[in-house]
Protein backbone atom coordinates (compact mmCIF):
# COMPACT_ATOMS: atom_id res chain seq x y z
CA UNK A 1 0.00 0.00 0.00
CA UNK A 2 1.31 3.31 -0.97
CA UNK A 3 1.59 6.69 1.41
CA UNK A 4 -1.16 7.85 -1.12
CA UNK A 5 -3.50 5.35 -0.86
CA UNK A 6 -3.05 5.33 3.30
CA UNK A 7 -3.29 8.64 3.33
CA UNK A 8 -6.69 9.64 2.65
CA UNK A 9 -7.62 5.91 5.02
CA UNK A 10 -5.75 7.34 7.64
CA UNK A 11 -7.42 11.16 7.27
CA UNK A 12 -11.00 8.81 7.06
CA UNK A 13 -9.90 7.26 10.65
CA UNK A 14 -8.41 10.33 12.20
CA UNK A 15 -12.07 11.96 11.67
CA UNK A 16 -14.05 8.94 12.72
CA UNK A 17 -11.18 8.98 16.28
CA UNK A 18 -12.28 12.56 16.60
CA UNK A 19 -15.65 12.17 16.45
CA UNK A 20 -15.70 8.64 18.65
CA UNK A 21 -13.30 10.66 21.37
CA UNK A 22 -16.06 14.11 21.46
CA UNK A 23 -18.90 11.91 21.72
CA UNK A 24 -17.62 9.79 24.87
CA UNK A 25 -16.38 12.99 26.17
CA UNK A 26 -19.66 14.67 26.01
CA UNK A 27 -21.09 11.45 27.37
CA UNK A 28 -19.27 11.68 30.52
CA UNK A 29 -19.67 15.35 30.45
CA UNK A 30 -23.20 15.66 30.06
CA UNK A 31 -24.52 11.80 31.26
CA UNK A 32 -24.96 10.80 34.89
CA UNK A 33 -24.43 14.18 36.92
CA UNK A 34 -25.37 16.95 35.06
CA UNK A 35 -23.67 20.43 35.63
CA UNK A 36 -27.08 22.05 34.84
CA UNK A 37 -29.20 20.14 37.34
CA UNK A 38 -26.66 20.37 40.38
CA UNK A 39 -24.45 22.17 40.79
CA UNK A 40 -21.85 22.02 43.21
CA UNK A 41 -21.77 25.97 43.32
CA UNK A 42 -21.38 28.91 41.61
CA UNK A 43 -18.10 29.47 42.74
CA UNK A 44 -16.71 25.67 41.92
CA UNK A 45 -18.81 26.04 38.23
CA UNK A 46 -16.38 29.17 37.34
CA UNK A 47 -13.38 27.59 39.02
CA UNK A 48 -14.17 24.61 36.51
CA UNK A 49 -14.59 26.54 33.37
CA UNK A 50 -11.53 28.27 34.18
CA UNK A 51 -9.49 25.28 34.45
CA UNK A 52 -11.15 23.93 31.60
CA UNK A 53 -10.14 26.97 29.87
CA UNK A 54 -6.98 26.50 30.49
CA UNK A 55 -6.91 22.89 29.54
CA UNK A 56 -8.52 24.05 25.99
CA UNK A 57 -5.49 26.89 25.73
CA UNK A 58 -2.94 23.52 26.38
CA UNK A 59 -4.94 21.68 23.45
CA UNK A 60 -5.29 24.49 21.23
CA UNK A 61 -1.14 24.93 21.51
CA UNK A 62 -0.81 20.94 20.91
CA UNK A 63 -2.99 21.17 17.83
CA UNK A 64 -1.00 24.48 16.44
CA UNK A 65 2.37 22.71 17.10
CA UNK A 66 1.45 19.52 14.85
CA UNK A 67 -0.09 21.60 12.02
CA UNK A 68 3.52 23.55 11.74
CA UNK A 69 5.78 20.59 12.57
CA UNK A 70 3.37 19.08 9.69
CA UNK A 71 3.91 21.65 7.75
CA UNK A 72 7.62 22.33 8.36
CA UNK A 73 9.61 20.33 5.69
CA UNK A 74 11.29 18.81 8.49
CA UNK A 75 9.59 15.61 9.28
CA UNK A 76 9.35 12.33 6.53
CA UNK A 77 5.94 11.62 4.93
CA UNK A 78 5.13 8.87 7.55
CA UNK A 79 5.91 11.09 10.85
CA UNK A 80 3.60 13.78 9.44
CA UNK A 81 0.96 10.97 9.27
CA UNK A 82 1.78 9.87 12.56
CA UNK A 83 1.42 13.66 13.88
CA UNK A 84 -1.49 14.40 12.17
CA UNK A 85 -3.34 11.07 13.81
CA UNK A 86 -2.18 12.61 17.13
CA UNK A 87 -3.32 16.46 16.29
CA UNK A 88 -6.81 14.78 15.46
CA UNK A 89 -6.72 13.44 19.11
CA UNK A 90 -6.02 16.55 20.52
CA UNK A 91 -9.16 18.12 18.30
CA UNK A 92 -11.35 15.73 19.95
CA UNK A 93 -9.92 16.74 23.13
CA UNK A 94 -10.92 20.39 22.72
CA UNK A 95 -13.78 19.98 20.76
CA UNK A 96 -14.77 17.71 24.24
CA UNK A 97 -13.37 20.57 26.38
CA UNK A 98 -15.43 22.94 24.68
CA UNK A 99 -18.74 21.31 24.99
CA UNK A 100 -18.23 20.95 28.77
CA UNK A 101 -17.02 25.17 29.24
CA UNK A 102 -20.33 25.88 27.41
CA UNK A 103 -22.40 23.42 29.45
CA UNK A 104 -21.19 25.62 32.77
CA UNK A 105 -22.26 28.51 30.99
CA UNK A 106 -18.80 29.27 30.46
CA UNK A 107 -16.95 31.09 26.78
CA UNK A 108 -14.40 28.66 25.83
CA UNK A 109 -11.09 30.31 24.92
CA UNK A 110 -9.91 30.92 21.55
CA UNK A 111 -6.58 29.52 19.72
CA UNK A 112 -3.82 32.66 18.98
CA UNK A 113 -2.47 33.21 16.04
CA UNK A 114 0.28 30.49 14.96
CA UNK A 115 2.71 33.63 14.42
CA UNK A 116 2.26 33.20 19.04
CA UNK A 117 2.58 29.58 18.83
CA UNK A 118 5.86 29.84 16.58
CA UNK A 119 7.46 32.10 19.24
CA UNK A 120 5.88 30.67 22.36
CA UNK A 121 7.58 27.35 21.41
CA UNK A 122 11.00 28.21 19.71
CA UNK A 123 9.87 26.67 16.64
CA UNK A 124 12.55 28.44 14.85
CA UNK A 125 15.40 26.45 16.57
CA UNK A 126 14.17 23.50 15.38
CA UNK A 127 16.76 22.43 12.72
CA UNK A 128 15.42 18.78 11.94
CA UNK A 129 13.21 15.58 12.53
CA UNK A 130 14.45 14.81 15.81
CA UNK A 131 14.29 18.40 17.70
CA UNK A 132 10.80 18.23 16.47
CA UNK A 133 9.99 14.71 17.65
CA UNK A 134 11.64 16.23 21.63
CA UNK A 135 9.32 19.15 21.04
CA UNK A 136 6.47 16.68 20.39
CA UNK A 137 7.76 14.94 23.20
CA UNK A 138 7.88 17.07 25.75
CA UNK A 139 4.68 18.82 25.21
CA UNK A 140 2.82 15.72 25.15
CA UNK A 141 4.59 14.00 28.14
CA UNK A 142 3.83 17.45 30.00
CA UNK A 143 0.29 17.15 29.00
CA UNK A 144 -0.10 13.79 30.58
CA UNK A 145 1.19 15.58 33.80
CA UNK A 146 -0.64 18.35 33.80
CA UNK A 147 -4.16 16.40 33.33
CA UNK A 148 -3.20 14.27 35.73
CA UNK A 149 -2.11 16.88 37.85
CA UNK A 150 -5.35 18.92 37.81
CA UNK A 151 -7.87 16.22 38.61
CA UNK A 152 -7.90 16.89 42.06
CA UNK A 153 -9.04 20.81 41.42
CA UNK A 154 -11.58 19.56 39.16
CA UNK A 155 -15.39 19.08 39.70
CA UNK A 156 -15.99 15.19 40.13
CA UNK A 157 -17.92 15.13 37.03
CA UNK A 158 -14.56 15.90 34.85
CA UNK A 159 -12.31 13.19 36.54
CA UNK A 160 -12.67 10.19 34.74
CA UNK A 161 -12.57 12.32 31.08
CA UNK A 162 -9.77 14.13 32.77
CA UNK A 163 -8.00 10.91 32.97
CA UNK A 164 -8.40 9.55 29.57
CA UNK A 165 -6.91 12.66 27.90
CA UNK A 166 -3.99 12.17 30.17
CA UNK A 167 -4.06 8.40 28.68
CA UNK A 168 -3.99 10.09 25.40
CA UNK A 169 -1.15 11.90 25.93
CA UNK A 170 0.92 9.43 27.69
CA UNK A 171 0.17 7.04 24.23
CA UNK A 172 1.55 10.04 22.44
CA UNK A 173 4.09 10.23 24.24
CA UNK A 174 5.36 6.53 24.39
CA UNK A 175 4.93 6.20 20.67
CA UNK A 176 7.46 9.58 20.22
CA UNK A 177 9.35 7.92 23.19
CA UNK A 178 9.78 5.08 21.29
CA UNK A 179 10.66 6.90 17.96
CA UNK A 180 13.18 8.73 19.39
CA UNK A 181 14.67 5.50 21.11
CA UNK A 182 14.06 6.09 24.29
CA UNK A 183 14.16 2.65 26.64
CA UNK A 184 11.09 1.70 28.47
CA UNK A 185 11.37 3.07 32.19
CA UNK A 186 11.89 0.69 34.78
CA UNK A 187 9.60 1.73 37.46
CA UNK A 188 6.13 2.64 37.82
CA UNK A 189 4.04 5.70 38.02
CA UNK A 190 5.52 7.38 35.47
CA UNK A 191 3.57 9.90 34.97
CA UNK A 192 1.74 12.50 37.92
CA UNK B 1 12.36 5.00 11.78
CA UNK B 2 16.17 4.55 11.20
CA UNK B 3 18.58 6.42 12.90
CA UNK B 4 21.97 6.76 12.43
CA UNK B 5 24.59 4.81 14.69
CA UNK B 6 26.12 8.28 15.63
CA UNK B 7 22.18 9.57 16.47
CA UNK B 8 21.97 6.62 18.58
CA UNK B 9 24.66 6.97 20.68
CA UNK B 10 23.87 10.78 21.31
CA UNK B 11 20.57 9.65 22.04
CA UNK B 12 21.41 7.08 24.51
CA UNK B 13 23.00 9.77 26.71
CA UNK B 14 19.74 11.96 26.38
CA UNK B 15 17.68 9.00 26.86
CA UNK B 16 19.86 8.84 29.84
CA UNK B 17 19.31 11.88 31.65
CA UNK B 18 15.43 11.70 30.52
CA UNK B 19 14.92 8.50 31.99
CA UNK B 20 16.52 10.02 35.00
CA UNK B 21 13.72 12.52 35.01
CA UNK B 22 11.37 9.82 35.20
CA UNK B 23 12.70 8.67 38.15
CA UNK B 24 13.27 11.28 39.96
CA UNK B 25 10.22 10.63 42.58
CA UNK B 26 11.93 7.26 43.18
CA UNK B 27 15.75 7.67 43.04
CA UNK B 28 16.97 7.02 46.61
CA UNK B 29 19.76 9.90 45.94
CA UNK B 30 17.14 12.07 44.42
CA UNK B 31 15.27 11.16 47.49
CA UNK B 32 17.96 12.39 49.40
CA UNK B 33 18.80 15.35 48.06
CA UNK B 34 15.94 16.71 48.41
CA UNK B 35 15.86 16.23 52.08
CA UNK B 36 19.09 18.11 52.53
CA UNK B 37 17.56 20.38 55.13
CA UNK B 38 19.14 24.23 54.99
CA UNK B 39 19.94 26.55 52.19
CA UNK B 40 21.94 29.40 51.80
CA UNK B 41 19.79 31.81 53.03
CA UNK B 42 18.83 30.50 56.16
CA UNK B 43 22.37 29.70 56.81
CA UNK B 44 23.94 30.85 60.39
CA UNK B 45 26.90 33.33 59.44
CA UNK B 46 28.81 31.86 61.74
CA UNK B 47 28.76 28.33 60.15
CA UNK B 48 32.26 26.48 59.13
CA UNK B 49 33.21 27.27 55.74
CA UNK B 50 33.10 23.17 55.03
CA UNK B 51 29.25 23.22 56.16
CA UNK B 52 28.74 26.01 54.20
CA UNK B 53 29.98 24.36 51.33
CA UNK B 54 28.02 21.22 51.58
CA UNK B 55 25.02 23.46 52.08
CA UNK B 56 25.53 25.25 49.03
CA UNK B 57 26.15 22.24 46.89
CA UNK B 58 22.76 20.86 48.27
CA UNK B 59 20.64 23.88 46.75
CA UNK B 60 22.25 23.68 43.43
CA UNK B 61 21.44 19.90 43.90
CA UNK B 62 17.88 20.45 44.83
CA UNK B 63 17.61 23.19 42.02
CA UNK B 64 19.22 20.71 39.80
CA UNK B 65 16.36 18.52 41.22
CA UNK B 66 13.60 21.62 40.72
CA UNK B 67 14.77 21.40 36.93
CA UNK B 68 14.11 18.43 35.96
CA UNK B 69 10.89 18.39 38.13
CA UNK B 70 10.03 22.03 36.48
CA UNK B 71 10.25 20.52 33.37
CA UNK B 72 8.53 17.06 33.57
CA UNK B 73 5.43 19.24 35.63
CA UNK B 74 5.25 22.87 34.63
CA UNK B 75 6.21 22.35 31.45
CA UNK B 76 3.38 22.01 29.48
CA UNK B 77 2.30 25.22 30.10
CA UNK B 78 5.03 27.12 31.36
CA UNK B 79 8.65 28.09 30.23
CA UNK B 80 10.97 30.64 31.29
CA UNK B 81 11.65 33.28 28.71
CA UNK B 82 7.87 32.60 26.85
CA UNK B 83 4.15 33.18 28.23
CA UNK B 84 2.32 30.05 27.13
CA UNK B 85 -0.03 29.02 28.57
CA UNK B 86 0.79 30.28 31.41
CA UNK B 87 2.81 32.90 32.41
CA UNK B 88 7.35 33.20 32.08
CA UNK B 89 8.58 32.11 35.04
CA UNK B 90 12.52 34.04 34.70
CA UNK B 91 12.75 36.31 37.85
CA UNK B 92 9.73 35.02 38.61
CA UNK B 93 10.19 35.06 42.56
CA UNK B 94 10.30 37.90 44.77
CA UNK B 95 7.98 39.26 42.13
CA UNK B 96 4.24 40.69 42.67
CA UNK B 97 1.88 37.81 41.58
CA UNK B 98 -0.49 38.68 38.17
CA UNK B 99 2.36 41.29 37.35
CA UNK B 100 4.34 39.40 34.05
CA UNK B 101 4.28 41.83 31.64
CA UNK B 102 2.40 40.21 28.43
CA UNK B 103 0.27 38.09 29.97
CA UNK B 104 -3.56 37.73 30.03
CA UNK B 105 -4.00 37.05 33.69
CA UNK B 106 -7.65 35.62 35.60
CA UNK B 107 -9.03 38.48 37.32
CA UNK B 108 -8.54 35.59 40.55
CA UNK B 109 -4.37 36.62 39.95
CA UNK B 110 -5.22 40.33 39.24
CA UNK B 111 -7.68 40.52 42.17
CA UNK B 112 -4.29 38.53 44.22
CA UNK B 113 -2.09 40.49 46.68
CA UNK B 114 0.70 38.63 47.46
CA UNK B 115 4.29 38.63 46.48
CA UNK B 116 6.14 35.19 45.25
CA UNK B 117 7.69 34.31 48.27
CA UNK B 118 8.63 30.73 49.06
CA UNK B 119 5.75 30.26 51.47
CA UNK B 120 3.60 31.86 49.24
CA UNK B 121 4.96 29.95 46.25
CA UNK B 122 4.81 26.65 47.98
CA UNK B 123 0.70 27.17 48.97
CA UNK B 124 0.00 28.04 45.69
CA UNK B 125 1.52 25.15 44.18
CA UNK B 126 -0.22 22.82 46.85
CA UNK B 127 -3.38 24.00 45.72
CA UNK B 128 -3.84 27.10 43.51
CA UNK B 129 -7.49 27.11 43.87
CA UNK B 130 -7.38 27.50 47.54
CA UNK B 131 -4.38 30.44 47.21
CA UNK B 132 -6.12 32.02 44.75
CA UNK B 133 -10.32 30.79 44.29
CA UNK B 134 -10.77 31.50 40.36
CA UNK B 135 -7.61 30.90 39.25
CA UNK B 136 -7.20 29.02 35.68
CA UNK B 137 -4.23 26.84 37.22
CA UNK B 138 -5.54 23.96 38.66
CA UNK B 139 -2.33 21.76 38.92
CA UNK B 140 -1.53 20.72 42.13
CA UNK B 141 2.17 19.98 43.42
CA UNK B 142 1.06 17.03 45.93
CA UNK B 143 4.67 16.36 47.51
CA UNK B 144 6.38 18.90 49.82
CA UNK B 145 9.63 17.70 48.86
CA UNK B 146 8.88 18.61 45.14
CA UNK B 147 7.37 21.59 45.41
CA UNK B 148 10.81 22.85 47.87
CA UNK B 149 12.81 21.86 44.55
CA UNK B 150 10.63 23.16 42.27
CA UNK B 151 11.05 26.42 44.08
CA UNK B 152 14.66 26.28 44.51
CA UNK B 153 15.03 26.17 40.54
CA UNK B 154 12.72 29.26 40.43
CA UNK B 155 14.91 31.11 42.47
CA UNK B 156 18.15 29.76 40.84
CA UNK B 157 16.70 31.66 37.80
CA UNK B 158 15.41 34.55 39.63
CA UNK B 159 17.71 37.83 39.75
Amino acid sequence: MTTETTMPTRRNFIGGAGKTLSLAGLAMISGGCSYAAAPNSASATSQDVEILNAAIALEHEGIAAYQIAATSGLLQPAVVDIGVTFQGHHKGHRDALIKAVEQLGGTPVEEQSQDHYIDALDIASLKNQEDVLRLALKLERGAANAYLGLIPSLGNDFHQVAAQMAGDEAFHAAILGNALGEPIPKTPLMFG
Amino acid sequence: MKTTTGIAFALIAIVTTIGGLLLANSHPSMQNALHVPGNAEKTDPSIKSSALSVTLAATSDQAAIGEKLYQMKCGACHSLDKNRIGPRHRNIVGKQAGTVTGFKYSNALKRLKAQWTDENLDAWLENPGKFAPGTSMGFRVKKANERKAIIAYLKSVSK
